[in-house]
């Protein structure tokens, strides 16, 4: 692996995991319960692409079958989360 | 017959089991077809005895093993010799004929088919114990007999007398069981195998071992209250509320003779001591004449016979306890007497209540008018039961004087004996003429709801036989009971047999005349004490001290007030400090080796710090500390905490490279979710203020201060472990044989994935199992689940939402929910194939790279859950059949038969193999049993996950109807199931 890409996924990576915490602020604070749950997404969201770095720094694609995982399975905490505060309930 | 004699053993113990399972179906008025069955039964076990009977004459042994746990010496072992035939004819005979008396005693509207069933399952158990040839077998079928006995004595369960002797005999039995497996448990030991022709064999060494009194005392007790023997006599009496066929043939011929027998047995190994002649001796003299003295007290028939069954079983047990050869000769030889007079006596006895409708001896009087042949029968084997000479009871009795007589250890008691047991004999003649002379004679009864007559022919057939039988061991010894009894003592005394004579006339003997003094003394008090007799409400002195009284306080005290006063002052019901204590006990258990031993941390190299996994984890901790700090007032806000600390878990695993380990992680976290806010719809709002708290609220703070005290030490505890054992050279485990062997013995490069279904199969077998139960309870549980008040109304938001949808005219109830789950609900019904083929791949590919049944069975749950989500509930079960327990019961189906197939292999249990096999255009596939397996975990997960989440659900449907509604249909979840 270049020097280039070493640098540029480190980078990545860092700046990811800043994404994550602003992300975590907005879960932390709040203040409503819907913004909450948008910032939980979004974690999800910048979590996937981190996976995504860890397969482009070890060239296995197990990462990105991982990614996958999260982009198929993640949205579903968020939509019953978001379910719950529409209606009160997740299932009726 | 060409059967070899092997095969006859097995035969003769699983047919009548086999018999039991086939009587249990038939139906509940088929008397006649349960007895031909059971009838049938016994006389096929008595002619396969009866031809396997010169294979064991002259010492000879039948002996046939199936190998068990042999790495543990234990095997399947059955072995008859004399002695166990002669134990084995007894039982199938008298089998027989107390089915045939059953056939006539139970009435219509008895259930018969349980009452056959157990009485063959008992019978098989009984045979069981006589048959084996491992001790530890022996103590299965012991304990079987007890629970038999239990069930029997409880057939009229509807009285509380039948349930309150039944309890009391299965506690008293199944308590001396469990001593005599401990007591067998220490004779293996001593002797190094729990066959019983070693431990047979190794009588000096037991002997002479140190464990050789708490051997003894617990095998004693084991055989003792089996026997019903003193201390432990009282269950007897207590028993006779079973059915009297019942009666006759557990309580007097057989299940209480399985005691005698052990200790008959066992003699050659653990006889020949001190202790041995005082305590088995001394158990079987005060049981001897305690048992003659209560009986003859006694007003109820039954409650007389069964005294007499403890005074003759005593009389054994003391014949047994003397410890010698010709003792034992007359133990034997009793034991069959015993049998024959007591069956019929009993039977006997059964016919008179029949007839009359009372077993009270005050009540009947003169039944010889109205019964005479009935009345002969009873008559002749009461006086063999008294002692009369020309009877059967009369040899075995004078063989006891005699051996009374003989000097044992000389001492005061052993010199005084000869004029015990005449005297205790006295009462025994006493209580039998009571017997006969209140019953059959005196003027005709009355107060009898009923005329009473003669019993069906069929009825009194058993007793006829069995009085005969009485008459010709009595009349002709040596020709009837002679070879028999040979052939026993062949077994027990090898070839060092005793001589001893048969014959009824020995001249004019000390014993002959013992015979005569008890005789003439037992009219004697009889003709004495008739009248007061008569009145007398149970024996002088003794009346007060009461067995079963003793024993009943003592059950009372400890199962109910220590129970009580214990669960007082340690049980709470309150999760804290439930919790708490569990907690700092395991806290206290991490911290004592740490301070005994210090804790060292090992040299291996660190990692690097890198700035995104520190950032990601201080992400993590943040979460989980707001969750806790939340958890209490913010639910829904702390829910996606733990959220936010799960997917840093996930991403850490990812990191540390343990994709598998994230994959479960993350399927798991989302049906966590899912399930917990399912979870909070139930839960009721928080109340903001109290109203006037009265008592004024505690502070809590130094309680909050104690609890993150002791959360932050186990944490800290815990990562310190967790430190000290990361950063130390791996131990070399069992691990490496997991890496080095996954792909050569179990064909699949996913290591964890090959533990799982292939080395550790049959723990994940295990697990499966308990995660269906898991699911089934949750799911029973909540079908009879009432949410709390405060939250069974329809939740705010919809309640709103419905208010506004009503008040526009353009607008129906539900749109505004239609409309904002337009678009969500389109995506999650096309992500459905998706999710499915997802799960599938994660399925089939397990056995190779991460994914599994597990991963993929959740997976496919989410999938199912999501079209919930979308459409509800009512909806969705419209149009998508789940069966969640059809999935589980697939599950657990195919993983068991995939186990078993192994068998068709002769491999053991569970043995997978694999191979590869060739799909036209795919290639090349590799193909494992170890997959099937995986099918079957996959299904079963997918079956318990959506039972657990869609049992919460439906709690929405159902309180959503009016409790009139409610009661009338039928639960919605048994659409599910």
């Amino acid at each position: 692996m270049s020097m280039m890409l070493a640098w540029s996924v480190t980078t990545a990576q860092i700046l990811l995991g800043c994404a994550m915490a602003c992300a975590a602020f907005r879960i932390l604070r709040g203040p409503r319960a819907q913004d909450r749950v948008v910032g939980f997404d979004s974690l999800y969201v910048n979590a996937m692409l981190l996976l995504l770095t860890f397969g482009i720094r070890t060239g296995s694609t197990l990462y990105f079958e991982a990614a996958l995982i999260i982009a198929l399975l993640g949205f579903v905490s968020t939509v019953v989360l978001a379910k719950f505060l529409l209606r009160g309930e997740v299932i009726e | 017959m060409t059967m070899p004699y092997e095969t006859i053993l097995i035969v003769v113990l699983v047919l009548p089991f086999a018999g039991s399972c086939l009587a249990a179906f038939l139906q509940s008025n088929a008397r006649n077809a349960e007895a031909w069955l059971a009838g049938a039964i016994s006389l096929i076990c008595l002619m396969l005895l009866v031809v396997s009977y010169p294979h064991i004459v002259n010492g000879g042994v039948i002996r046939h093993t199936v190998e068990w746990v042999p790495e543990l010496g234990l095997n399947f072992y059955l072995r008859m010799d004399g002695f166990a035939w002669v134990l084995a004819a007894l039982i199938a005979s008298i089998g027989f004929l107390v089915v045939l008396y059953a056939r006539y005693y139970l009435s219509p509207q008895d259930p018969v088919p349980r009452f056959f069933s157990f009485l063959l399952a008992f019978m098989g158990a009984m045979l069981g114990i006589v048959l084996s040839g491992n001790l530890i077998q022996l103590v299965f079928f012991w304990e079987l007999t007890s629970l038999f006995s239990f069930l029997l004595i409880g057939y009229w369960y509807q009285t509380a007398q039948a349930r309150d002797g039944a309890r009391m005999a299965l506690i008293v039995t199944s308590a001396g069981g469990f001593c005599l497996f401990a007591g067998i448990l220490i004779l293996g030991h001593i002797v190094g195998s729990y066959d019983l022709d070693r431990v047979l064999a190794s009588g000096d060494k037991i002997r002479a071992h140190s464990f050789y009194i708490p051997a003894l005392v617990l095998i004693l007790l084991g055989a003792l209250t089996k026997s019903a023997q003193f201390p432990f006599h009282f269950w007897l009496p207590q028993a006779m509320a079973a059915p009297t066929p019942v009666s006759a043939y557990l309580h007097s011929a057989t299940m209480v003779k399985g005691g005698v027998f052990l200790l008959v047995r066992l003699w050659p190994a653990l006889g020949g001591t001190n202790e041995w002649l005082w305590l088995v001796g001394s158990a079987g003299l005060i049981s001897f004449i305690l048992g003659a003295f209560i009986a003859l007290f006694q007003q109820d028939m039954k409650g007389l016979l069964a005294y007499s069954t403890i005074s003759h079983l005593g009389l054994i047990t003391l014949l047994i306890g003397l410890d010698s050869p010709l003792a034992q000769v007359a133990a034997i030889f009793h034991l069959m007497n015993h049998a024959t007079f007591k069956a019929s006596l009993f039977m006997a006895a059964g016919i008179i209540d029949h007839e009359t409708g009372t077993r009270d001896l005050r009540r009947l009087s003169g039944l010889r008018r109205f019964m005479p042949i009935t009345a002969t029968l009873a008559m002749v084997a009461a006086a063999a039961m008294a002692g009369v000479p020309l009877l059967n009871g009369f040899l075995s009795k004078e063989m006891f004087f005699a051996q009374t007589i003989e000097t044992h250890d000389n001492s005061l008691l052993d010199q005084a004996l000869p004029y015990i047991v005449t005297m205790a004999s006295m009462f025994t003649v006493a209580y039998s003429l009571r017997f006969i002379a209140e019953v059959f004679f005196g003027p005709p009864p009355r107060e009898l709801s009923r005329t009473p007559h003669e019993p069906p022919f069929l009825m009194r057939f058993p007793v006829g036989l069995l009085v005969l039988a009485c008459l010709l061991v009595g009349i002709v010894p040596g020709l009837t009971i002679g070879p028999l009894l040979r052939t026993a003592l062949h077994a027990v005394l090898g070839d060092a047999i005793p001589t001893y004579s048969l014959a009824i006339w020995h001249g004019l003997t000390p014993e002959f005349l013992m015979s005569l003094v008890a005789i003439s003394g037992g009219v004697a008090i009889y003709l004495t004490f008739r009248s007061y007799l008569l009145v007398a409400e149970g024996p002088p002195l003794l009346r007060y001290i009461q067995g079963q009284r003793i024993f009943d306080r003592v059950l009372v005290a400890v199962s109910w007030q220590f129970a009580r006063r214990l669960e007082e002052l340690l049980g709470t019901r309150r999760l804290q400090p439930q919790l708490q204590l569990l907690f700092c006990a395991a806290l206290l258990v991490g911290l004592a080796p740490m301070f005994a031993h210090g804790i060292e941390f090992g040299g291996e190299a660190r990692t690097s710090f890198n700035v995104a996994f520190a950032l990601i984890w201080a992400i993590g901790c943040a979460c989980a500390l707001a969750a806790a700090y939340q958890g209490k007032f913010h639910r829904f806000a702390a829910l996606i905490f733990v959220g936010g600390a799960g997917l840093v878990t996930c991403v850490s695993f990812v990191w540390l490279a343990a994709p598998d380990l994230a994959l479960t992680q993350l399927v798991v976290e989302t049906v966590t979710t899912v399930l917990l806010l399912l979870g909070l719809r139930w839960l009721p709002k928080r109340i903001e203020k109290f109203p006037a708290a009265d008592p004024p609220e505690r502070d809590s703070s130094w309680r909050r201060f104690r609890d993150i005290g002791i959360a932050t030490a186990f944490g800290a505890g815990l990562g310190a472990l967790a430190y000290a054992v990361m950063t130390r050279a791996e131990p070399d485990s069992i691990a490496r044989f997991f890496v080095e062997n996954a792909y050569a013995l179990g064909g699949g490069t996913n290591i964890v994935n090959v533990i799982l279904v292939d080395f550790r199969a049959f723990d994940t077998f295990g697990e499966i199992t308990v995660l269906g139960i898991v699911a089934l309870t949750v799911y029973a549980l909540l079908r009879r689940f009432r949410p709390a008040a405060e939250s069974i109304s329809v939740p705010e938001q919809q309640h709103s939402q419905d208010l506004y949808d009503e008040a526009q005219p353009t607008r129906e109830k539900g749109d505004t929910l239609r409309s904002a789950m337009t678009i969500p609900r389109l995506m999650m019904a096309l992500l459905f194939p998706v999710i499915c083929t997802t799960a599938i791949f994660l399925l089939l590919r397990g056995h190779d790279l991460p994914g599994g049944g597990f991963v993929a069975g959740i997976t496919m749950a989410v999938a199912f859950i999501l079209q919930y989500v979308a459409r509800g509930t009512t909806w969705t079960e419209e149009h998508l059949r789940i069966l969640p327990v059809h999935w589980m019961g697939a599950g657990l189906l195919i993983t068991a038969c995939v186990g078993a197939a192994a068998w068709l292999f002769e491999r053991p249990f569970l043995s997978s193999s694999f191979s590869y096999l060739e799909v036209p255009w795919i290639g090349s596939i590799p193909l494992a049993s170890a997959l099937l397996f995986d099918i079957g975990v996959f299904a079963l997960v997918v079956g318990a996950t959506v039972l657990m989440l869609i049992a919460i659900a439906h709690q929405t449907v159902r309180s959503h109807r009016t409790p009139s509604s409610r009661a009338s249909a039928a639960s919605p979840t048994a659409e599910v199931g």
